[in-house]
Order: C-alpha cells, then sequence, then structure tokens
C-alpha cells in the first residue's frame, strides 16, 4: 500500500463521489458544480497517468469552457429546478439494475482477463514518466496535420451553426 | 506503482453512472452532462492505455494522447450547437423536460 495507491484511491473516491453527486443533485446548477469538481479530478488523474498536456487541455476546454457553457444556459433557461412529474415506477429500478450490470460485466472481464489470457499481455503498471511535450507537438504536426485542420474547420462549423440556430428568423414580406 | 485495471475499473464505473443519468433524469441539461462524463470516462481509459504503450525501441507512444486531445475538441463543438438546440426548444416548448418533447410522435 504505497503513495501511489493511496492517491489514486482517493481521487477514484472522489472522481465517483461528485458523479453520483451530479446524479442526484437536484438543482441543476449543483450538477454543473459537481461536474466541474469531476471533471479537474480526472485531470489529476491525467497527471498521474503522464499527460501533462491533456490535463491542462481537460482544466481549460473541459472545465473551463464546456463546464461554464452549461452554467450560461443553465441561468438563460432559468432551469435550476424541474417540477416533479410522474415518472414510470419500474424506469428507476431496471436503470440501476442494468448500471448494476455493466459495471458488474467490466469488473468480471478485467478480473478474469489474466486467467483465460485471450487477451494481449498488460504490463500491468501505469509509469511515472511524462510524455515529452515536444514530441507530442511535433507528432500533433506531422503525423496528426490532417485532423487537426479538419478539427479546426469543425470547430468553425460547430460557431456558425450556433450562431444560426440562435438568429431570429428573418420574416420575407 | 497502480496496475492498470483500476483505471480502467474507473473509467467503466465513471460510464455506468453516465448511462444511469441519460436513462433517469428528465432535464435536457443533465442528460448533456451524463453524456459529458461518459465521453470524460472514454477519455480517461484511452489516456490510461496510451501510458502503458511502448514503441519496439521503447520510446512512449501517444496515440492515445492525441486522440483524447481530439476528442476534447469535438466534444467541445458539440456541447456548443447541442446547448444551442436546447435553448431553441425552450424557447419554443418553455420547457427542457424531456418527458413533453413528443411533438413529432405518431
Amino acid at each position: 500500500m504505497n503513495l501511489d495507491l493511496i492517491l489514486f484511491f482517493i481521487l477514484a473516491l472522489v472522481a465517483i463521489g461528485t458523479a453520483m453527486g451530479m446524479l442526484l443533485s437536484r438543482n441543476a446548477v449543483y450538477s454543473a458544480l459537481f461536474l466541474v469538481l469531476n471533471f479537474i479530478t480526472v485531470a489529476v488523474f491525467y497527471l498521474l497517468l503522464g499527460a501533462p498536456f491533456i490535463a491542462m487541455s481537460q482544466i481549460t476546454v473541459y472545465a473551463g469552457a464546456i463546464m461554464v457553457l452549461f452554467l450560461f444556459v443553465i441561468m438563460l433557461l432559468g432551469a435550476e429546478s424541474l417540477p416533479q412529474a410522474e415518472v414510470l415506477p419500474w424506469q428507476r429500478p431496471l436503470a440501476i439494475g442494468l448500471a448494476v450490470i455493466l459495471v458488474g460485466e467490466a469488473a468480471y472481464l478485467l478480473i478474469t482477463r489474466a486467467t483465460t489470457g485471450a487477451n494481449v499481455p498488460l504490463p500491468g503498471e501505469a509509469p511515472n514518466t511524462m510524455v515529452n511535450l515536444r514530441e507530442l507537438g511535433m507528432a500533433l504536426f506531422n503525423q496528426y496535420l490532417l485532423p487537426f485542420e479538419v478539427t479546426s474547420i469543425l470547430l468553425l462549423v460547430a460557431m456558425v451553426g450556433a450562431i444560426v440556430l440562435i438568429r431570429k428568423e428573418k420574416r420575407v414580406h | 506503482m497502480v496496475p492498470i485495471d483500476y483505471y480502467i475499473l474507473l473509467s467503466a464505473v465513471l460510464f455506468a453512472i453516465g448511462v444511469l443519468g441519460v436513462l433517469i433524469r428528465r432535464n435536457a441539461l443533465i442528460i448533456f452532462m451524463s453524456v459529458e462524463l461518459m465521453l470524460n470516462s472514454a477519455n480517461l481509459a484511452m489516456v490510461a492505455f496510451s501510458s502503458i504503450l511502448k514503441n519496439p525501441d521503447g520510446t512512449q507512444v501517444f496515440s492515445g494522447q492525441i486522440f483524447v486531445f481530439f476528442v476534447i475538441a469535438v466534444a467541445a463543438a458539440e456541447v456548443a450547437v447541442g446547448l444551442a438546440l436546447i435553448v431553441e426548444i425552450f424557447k419554443s416548448k418553455r420547457s427542457i423536460d424531456v418527458d413533453q418533447m413528443n411533438s413529432m410522435k405518431g
């Protein structure tokens, strides 16, 4: 039980706790703030896995831009609390049962992987070294240049699309 | 050292919580946030695998991290358009309860 494992378990507990908090919270603003905390926890996981660039872009883009967008829309629509309406009574237990089956399946695959030997054997350790940022940048701009440029076009299209959706329709007389 | 299995199990649990959110909640914004949680859990799994993958000569392979970079960018674009759609729906229906978005039924 070394420090890495203790740190991992504490962070995993925070990640799962904030995810459940986002799920169960009645107030949409609380849910958004729980999700911000979850994203920051996942960013710390990225740092533990040796991906500092991804960790910083997670904090900047996900927690800093996407969640702020969410909070804007929540405040704009006044959607802090949704009035309770009738739900199908069997829906909730069925959903929880299905989610438990999903996690059970994943856990079963992970636990029995070593005995069947059907998959590629993993070293089983996560390293401590950070990725060389310069090499990442070189790969991004040499090998992955096409996806990079296509992503920039995608962002432009998303911007134009969002503005077109919001614009008032002009009445043609 | 932390075995990679723990990271994958954590990713699976977060994914299941996201699935629960999409299935249980009726607020369209919470559903959207659960989808983002699912994307995030997949990102975590990809970065975890990328951290143990090595070239034959010992250098790190970081295709997983580059893929996660693009996933984050695409998720940002998707959130922008999706939230614009939700605002538009709210303008006409005055509600973001997904149970009431049944105008195209039947």
